[in-house]
């Protein structure tokens, strides 16, 4: 019995290693950030906001920081009004070819983003939308409209599907209905959808390096640093966007929480 | 609301109507179909198309040539290469799968709720932040003289060459799945029926034995679905084994990354693509026959 009893202590302690391996490299970035040496080693350096200073500095930034909250809230938007409307489609019609439909929905996440980026690259070249910010948007869009669409339908299969038929016989049309059942019991999931899909775009760097020529966005940023000088400025700069996109997370997730109770509205 | 009360309650309702070509109707099923069409699909099928067309004299000319497939197919280094990042796939896959379950299996058996919810919270934040910069991360920590080879120092152990190798792939590797893969165990363990693993026990079956005869194939959909992900995502990365691993050997995904921004051969590249379509296409088939297939329960 006691040998059991070793046996699980043994089994929480490797438990709580694979969460350490999971969090150390968020925690370490957050630590190297604020380290006064550039190649972070034991005992640590001095504590510093020299590498924040230095990003603070940095010409090469700012634009590319604007670049990725015009693309995030354009993408935002725009995958969130397409998933939704997909959502509704599948909520509430059957149609042949269905499972097509919603392989188009939901297929773009599993195909690798370095093939994604090479089809994006060539094909928005030929239609000559290369290097532009457009292009890293639609791109974008492909990419998080899956999230936005599957967060939108697991709120409406919470949905009574009668309330939508009631307010169709009280005399509504199929577009009041819309307006005024299904639009205000799907806000949360909407909301929620405008954040995550935000989120996604903050951290996309593949698809994005490929076609955006000059207009680089933060990562892509990221991505060329790492490719050149090495510095913990890196580290910097992924403890700001970690922060931003946590609390566009723990936002989405307490507008969803708060509007748990799923009733209808009145 | 929990996954189950949802489903239950979709079930109760009417079957969705079917679709009549109507104003409204078509507001709503269209714009998706017609955005991924154009933006997604049709990329796909030009990435296809590329792979015939030829360069010449600097110029993208349209063919239908098989040169590009003769000398990517043809040349020795492109199945070194191919093989192995199909290798390294299922490694990384194998390798994920095994060091998550006891950790996804104790959470899902032993944990109490609150400390469930807790895991699960955790294992979502990864998502949210960039890939590249805990990659970044792992990079300052194996190094050389970084973090881990200090520490091992002070033990009188190392320092050990843990980046620009394999080792560093790997480490790259499960930093990017082994989230996903303990959650999505997670979930597929807590719909395994509790009343089955209490009569394996009271027949006297051990613990370790429960887990192979009764957990494990329960929970198969699940846990062949996670691994299935784990070597999407291995296979397709081109952090890990660049970054992290050196590009040292080279994988696939490095290999079109080089064609495409060095060599600016774009025919070339597509065919790597396609060929990495194909090879993930035909795992995933395979993977997804063998969890819905055989003798297991679904």
């Amino acid at each position: 019995m006691s040998l059991r009893r070793i046996g699980t202590v043994l089994l929480w302690c490797y438990v709580v290693t694979v969460f350490a391996f999971i969090m150390a490299p968020i925690a370490t970035s957050f630590i190297v950030s604020f380290n006064f040496d550039r190649f972070p080693t034991l005992p640590l350096g001095a504590f510093s906001l020299r590498w924040y200073q230095d990003i603070a500095q940095d010409p090469m930034l700012p634009p590319a920081f604007r670049n990725t909250i015009i693309v995030g809230f354009t993408v935002s938007v725009i995958a969130t009004t397409l998933g939704f409307a997909a959502a509704y489609t599948d909520y509430r019609y059957r149609f042949a070819g269905k499972q097509v439909y919603l392989a188009l929905a939901l297929l773009p996440p599993t195909i690798p983003v370095v093939i994604l980026g090479l089809a994006m690259l060539i094909f928005l070249t030929k239609i000559g939308l290369f290097g532009t910010l457009k292009a890293i948007i639609i791109s974008h869009i492909v990419v998080c409209l899956p999230f936005a669409m599957a967060l939108i339908r697991l709120r409406l299969s919470q949905m009574d599907q009668s309330l939508e038929a009631a307010a169709w016989n009280l005399g509504a049309t199929e577009w009041r209905a819309m307006r005024d059942v299904i639009l205000p019991f799907t806000l949360p999931a909407i909301l929620a959808a405008l954040f995550i899909t935000m989120a996604v775009s903050f951290d996309e760097y593949a698809i994005a390096w490929f076609v955006s020529g000059f207009q680089e966005t933060l990562p892509v940023r990221i991505l060329a640093m790492f490719q050149g000088q090495v510095s913990p400025r890196i580290n910097a700069i992924g403890s700001i966007v970690f922060t931003i996109t946590m609390t566009l997370v723990i936002l989405a997730q307490a507008i969803l929480l708060l509007r748990r109770p799923a009733r209808a509205p009145d | 609301m929990s996954l189950r009360t949802a489903a239950a309650s979709v079930a109760e309702n009417a079957a969705p109507a079917r679709l009549r070509p109507n104003p409204f109707a078509l507001t709503w099923a269209l714009p998706m179909a017609i955005w991924q069409l154009l933006f997604f699909v049709a990329p796909l099928c030009f990435l296809f198309v590329m792979t015939f067309w030829i360069v010449q004299n600097f110029r993208l000319t349209p063919a239908f040539d098989l040169q590009n497939w003769h000398a990517m197919l043809g040349a020795r280094y492109f199945w070194e290469i191919y093989f192995r990042t199909l290798i390294y796939g299922l490694l990384a896959a194998g390798l994920v799968s095994l060091i998550a379950f006891p950790c996804s299996y104790m959470l899902a058996f032993r944990a109490p709720f609150s400390l469930r919810w807790f895991a699960v919270f955790l294992l979502i934040t990864p998502f949210f932040t960039s890939y590249l910069v805990r990659s970044y991360s792992w990079k300052v920590v194996l190094t050389g003289n970084g973090i881990v080879n200090a520490g091992l120092g002070f033990l009188g152990l190392g320092p050990f060459d843990m980046v620009n190798n394999l080792f560093g792939t790997m480490v790259g590797y499960l930093t990017l799945t082994l989230p996903l893969v303990v959650l999505l165990q997670l979930f597929s363990l807590a719909y395994v029926d509790r009343n089955l693993v209490e009569a394996a026990h009271n027949l006297g079956c051990t613990a370790i034995k429960t887990v192979f005869l009764i957990v494990m194939p329960a929970a198969r959909v699940g846990i062949v679905l996670a691994a299935t992900f784990a070597f999407i995502l291995s296979f397709g990365d081109y952090v890990s084994p660049s970054l992290l691993g050196g590009s040292k050997p080279p994988t696939l995904s490095v290999l079109m990354v080089d064609v495409v921004k060095s060599g600016a051969n774009w025919p070339q590249a597509s065919v790597v693509a396609v060929m990495m379509i194909v090879t993930l296409l035909a795992v995933s088939f395979a993977a997804l026959i063998y969890a819905y297939g055989g003798k297991g329960r679904g």
